[in-house]
């Protein structure tokens, strides 16, 4: 494998950073100055790591490494297929997601604005590190840095709600961090490195217990963040966050950052050689099965839109862990495929409600009967994405389940087919209602007089967002070459290039 | 050998320039400030210059009036208290800049004897430190202690009595120490630690030995505030002036533990505290007991300095975990948490000063608002308590890291344990001060009328005016900021001391 040198990472790394600390002495008296920092963060960052695809297409890995932190472990950045899906993903959703914040801020005249566009930043910052660090203590740094600085933004309206919220996201990802810290340091004083590796390091060192536990200690402390079930019940309490964080944190950023780190553990800490000679890949796929299922029927049960949206994401991040343990080629792609295509899709979902929200502060599913009529484009996207999830086609959904499900026979475990497809049944019985609802029923109460969708600010990354659901469904190498990246992923950690 | 002077300097400047600043004040009390940020700033140097010479030609030694040991005093320098003295000097620079404001507003006309107190237990801390005699070592130790209930005792109501309180408990630790000195020269007839590292090894049955030991290790224990003899502790920091509590509670505690260590592994034989008596063992338990005790009781403390005091004996507790793991990794961590700790303590501290100095509140349910009123101060108390939370890349956390190696490496998974959910009690500690000061806007009488008055969209304008930016003067919060630039930056130059200094801090066998 060719390596090659470059500070790119660095930058990358560097841009957002900056950003944040712009924003922070731009402050709240020039605010459009202080959003122009934000929007030209995200497209710098996006071009930077857009500039890496073709050399990492080609099988190289662009690495940076900066000082030693201890013996055998550097703070370094290696950028690799995997890393570089993520960062992608990421970056290219802030841009959205920074135009819509802006229209969501102003329109809902949130106060701390600065906090919130500073800790979004930093954020950013922490998601892109995880994505490009080179081993697990770099992973690491960033993860905590995503954790803290994720804190303010689900407080951020101040109220009771919001602190109890933030105080329970903590709890969960500051237990869960203290356990990773314990299998780092299990890990470290098996092997004396922590460098990742396509296909795992831990091979031949440890019992087959200590190793068992070791990795039973690594899901559950990353998976706190990835929410599997038992683990959580912060996500769906979170939602009192701002959209914009709900939208892309807790779609993409912070829970993905989770099932990057949980599928970095599955694939090059581990390996799928090691995991099934121990027969863990089965094991954490039928915890994954079970995730899928019970947040699919718990979301029918919610009221509140963005809830339901919250065990929508749970489900789907369990989704991606499915595939990942099932370990077979196709698996393996499917999962890592559908972290892309759930985040274009849940993201503009949650725009949808959050646009709903600053329209009319309706947060109920119950509420939203024929409001698809004032907010078609709104709601037409929502729809698409809605239905993509649930794996229709064309949506990019459907491209992710075919995989998945082509990767369940692959490794001639039909149930988790059946997994699969339940989950898709219960992602209709949950969705569905919602867009007849809102598109076929009349109003009830107050009438919502003709067109009257929200800000262009928000409407025009909620379409947008949409569209690419649907390009990407019908050509997965639209762009940025999501799925040969993730093919190459499969590839690099299975050893078969 | 070569024999530079720094050694001595580190020493005597400060201690001659402690009764010149009396005799200036005399004079000019506005001199006094100068000539001590002067002196402090003279051992900065001279340390900065040890360590150098340390790291290019290794142990320094230096002869008091040229007399050779073991019959004369010597100064012996290597890469641990090269590196203690670094440590101490930059800090004590740092709060005795800092010091300025608060003494001239808390002590008007006595600031000269407040400086020379000031510079003494200075003196006395780094004299701890340089020296290679056990006898002179307990000499320093007085001469840090007095001078630090002096200080303490000045502080406000119920400082005299927890002076007094802490003078009984640290004459009782000093004459414990004192008698392990006496018993270690019955049997081997000399004060020097290189000496008597030679000795020893063959008086390791010796019972006179042994009770040397535990004198030894109890006297320690109460200078460093080693749980269960911490009782002194919180009272004596909480009542102290502000720039006292600074100086003393994170450094003199952090010196402490550097003479257990010294004590541990130069004058007895490593071997002997781990294998021979299972002083390792009971080490290791009071650790754990102190992490967990001075966590669990800064959870009920109301009042933020109190609070600081118990994450102190918390803190406390790891080094003395660090040290009880009795490996390299775990020792690595003792030592870097030095460091660590006595930057993160200090800049609490410091800060705890600053509030107060504005008149801010103690305690931390009305820290309400406070980061509009003083931003930048909030965000390096935001910094420090996220290190000693132990979140990355701030330094706390690598100094976590590698006690929990430590634990790893010797099998201990209960103190694993303890170490890992220590964190998760710091982190409701603090995240509970950032909480407060951040989130819950300041509300007072004239704030509600306004609200009142106003429609509940234009809040956002009474919140970003109605609080103006109020922060501690220049001398304060520069102080401040840069020992909150270090906690980031010693986090990530980590690597760098323990590759550098810290590997060579440990016995090679170790």
């Amino acid at each position: 494998m060719e390596i090659i040198t470059s500070v790119k990472p660095l930058l990358a790394l560097a841009v957002s950073a900056i950003a944040a600390m712009l924003i922070l002495f731009t402050g709240e008296r020039q605010r459009n100055l202080r959003e122009g920092w934000t929007f030209m963060a995200a497209l710098v960052k996006f071009f930077i790591v857009v500039s890496m695809i073709p050399a990492v297409l080609d099988g190289k890995v662009i690495e940076c490494s900066l000082i030693q932190l201890f013996p055998g472990v550097s703070l370094q950045f290696r950028v690799d297929a995997f890393g570089l899906f993520f960062a992608t993903l990421a970056s290219c959703l802030w841009m959205a997601t920074s135009v819509y914040s802006i229209g969501y801020m102003r329109g809902t005249h949130s106060t701390s604005q600065t906090r919130f566009f500073f800790c979004f930043a930093l954020a950013l910052h922490g998601a892109l590190g995880i994505a490009f660090a080179g081993n697990l203590f770099t992973l690491f740094i960033f993860y905590e840095i995503l954790t803290v600085s994720t804190f303010p933004l689900v407080s951020h309206k101040e109220t009771g709600e919001a602190i109890s919220g933030g105080r329970k996201y903590l709890a969960y990802l500051l237990s869960g961090a203290v356990l990773v810290i314990l299998s780092m340091g299990i890990t470290y004083s098996l092997t004396g490195t922590l460098d990742f590796k396509g296909g795992g390091f831990l091979q031949g060192h440890g019992s087959d217990g200590l190793l068992r536990l070791l990795f039973a200690t690594f899901v559950l402390g990353f998976g706190t963040k990835a929410a599997l079930m038992p683990l959580h019940e912060w996500l769906p309490t979170a939602m009192v966050a701002p959209t914009p964080v709900s939208a892309l944190l807790h779609a993409v950023a912070v829970v993905k950052a989770g099932v990057f780190c949980v599928l970095r553990v599955i694939l090059y800490v581990f390996g799928p050689d090691l995991l099934s000679g121990l027969h863990l890949g089965i094991i954490l796929a039928i915890f994954a099965s079970f995730t899928v299922l019970l947040s699919g029927m718990l979301a029918l049960a919610q009221d509140n839109l963005k809830r339901r949206l919250a065990f929508s994401t749970i489900n789907n991040l369990a989704i991606i862990i499915l595939g990942a343990s099932l370990l077979s080629p196709s698996a393996i792609t499917g999962g890592v495929f559908h972290i892309a295509a759930h985040g274009f899709m849940k993201i503009t979902l949650f725009f949808a409600a959050g646009a709903i929200y600053v329209k009319t502060h309706l947060e109920k599913v119950s509420e939203l009967d024929g409001i698809g009529k004032s907010m078609p484009v709104t709601m037409a996207s929502f729809a698409i994405a809605a239905l993509g999830i649930a794996g229709i086609p064309p949506m990019v959904g459907f491209i992710t389940k075919w995989t998945l499900c082509l990767g369940s026979l692959e490794a001639g475990q039909i149930v988790f087919l059946f997994v699969l497809l339940g989950s898709a049944l219960l992602d209709i019985a949950y969705f569905g209602p919602i867009i007849y609802h809102s598109f076929f029923k009349k109003p009830v109460g107050k009438h919502h007089p003709g067109l009257d969708e929200a800000s262009l600010w928000m409407v025009i990354p909620i379409a947008a967002c949409a569209v690419l659901s649907v390009l990407l469904g019908i050509f997965p190498n639209a762009f940025v070459h999501f799925f040969d990246i993730a093919t190459l992923v499969a590839k690099s950690t299975l050893g078969t290039n | 050998m070569i024999s530079s002077p720094f050694p001595v300097l580190i020493i005597v400047v400060p201690l001659i320039s402690a009764f010149l600043i009396v005799i200036v004040g005399l004079i000019k009390k506005s001199l006094c400030y100068p000539l001590m940020i002067l002196s402090l700033s003279v051992s900065v140097l001279s340390s900065l210059a040890i360590l150098n010479d340390v790291l290019s030609q290794g142990t320094l030694h230096y002869r008091l009036g040229g007399w050779p040991p073991p019959w004369g005093i010597e100064y012996v320098i290597d890469h641990l208290n090269a590196f203690v003295a670094l440590i101490v000097s930059a800090i004590s620079l740092l709060i005795g800049i800092s010091s300025k404001r608060m003494v001239e507003r808390d002590f008007p006309g006595k600031s000269a004897y407040f400086y020379c107190l000031f510079v003494l237990q200075v003196t006395g801390l780094l004299g701890i430190v340089v020296t290679g005699d056990v006898f002179n070592l307990y000499v320093f130790l007085e001469i840090a202690s007095i001078a630090g209930y002096a200080l303490i005792a000045v502080g406000e109501d119920g400082a005299p009595f927890a002076s007094f309180n802490y003078m009984i408990y640290g004459t009782i630790g000093a004459c414990f120490y004192l008698l392990g000195v006496g018993y270690l020269y019955i049997v081997t007839g000399s004060l020097n630690m290189a000496d008597l590292s030679r000795l020893l090894p063959g008086l390791q049955s010796s019972k006179v030995v042994l009770m040397a030991f535990a004198f030894f290790m109890v006297g320690i224990a109460v200078k460093m505030a080693l749980f269960p003899l911490h009782v002194w502790l919180p009272d004596a920091y909480t009542y102290a002036p502000s720039p006292v509590s600074s100086l003393v509670a994170p450094l003199t505690t952090k010196v402490g533990a550097y003479v257990m260590i010294r004590i541990l592994l130069t004058v007895f034989p490593p071997s002997f505290f781990i294998e021979t008596i299972p002083a390792a063992l009971l080490l290791r338990w009071l650790g754990g007991v102190a992490v967990l005790f001075g966590c669990i009781l800064a959870l009920a403390q109301t009042d933020f300095k109190r609070m600081l005091g118990y994450v102190l004996i918390a803190e406390i507790g790891y080094i003395a975990l660090g040290i009880g793991f009795g490996n390299r990794n775990g020792l690595t961590g003792a030592i870097l948490h030095i460091l660590n700790d006595g930057l993160m303590m200090a800049c609490l501290f410091l800060i705890a000063g600053a509030i107060a100095y504005k008149g801010g509140p103690r305690k931390v349910a009305r820290f309400t608002g406070l980061h509009r009123k003083m931003p930048l101060t909030m965000a390096a108390l935001v910094l420090s308590a996220l290190s000693v939370v132990g979140i990355p890349p701030t330094c706390g956390f690598f100094s976590k890291w590698y006690l929990v190696l430590g634990g790893i490496d010797s099998r201990q998974w209960l103190f694993v344990a303890v170490l890992l959910i220590s964190s998760l009690f710091n982190a409701i500690l603090f995240f509970r001060v950032i909480e407060k000061a951040y989130f819950k806007p300041a509300i007072d009488e004239q704030e509600m009328n306004q609200k009142a008055l106003h429609p509940a969209g234009e809040q956002r304008d009474i919140l970003s005016n109605g609080v103006k930016i109020d922060e501690a003067p220049l001398t304060i919060l520069v102080p401040i900021l840069i020992m909150a630039a270090g906690v980031l930056s010693v986090g990530l130059l980590s690597g760098k001391i323990v590759s550098e200094i810290i590997q060579f801090a440990i016995p090679a066998n170790f």
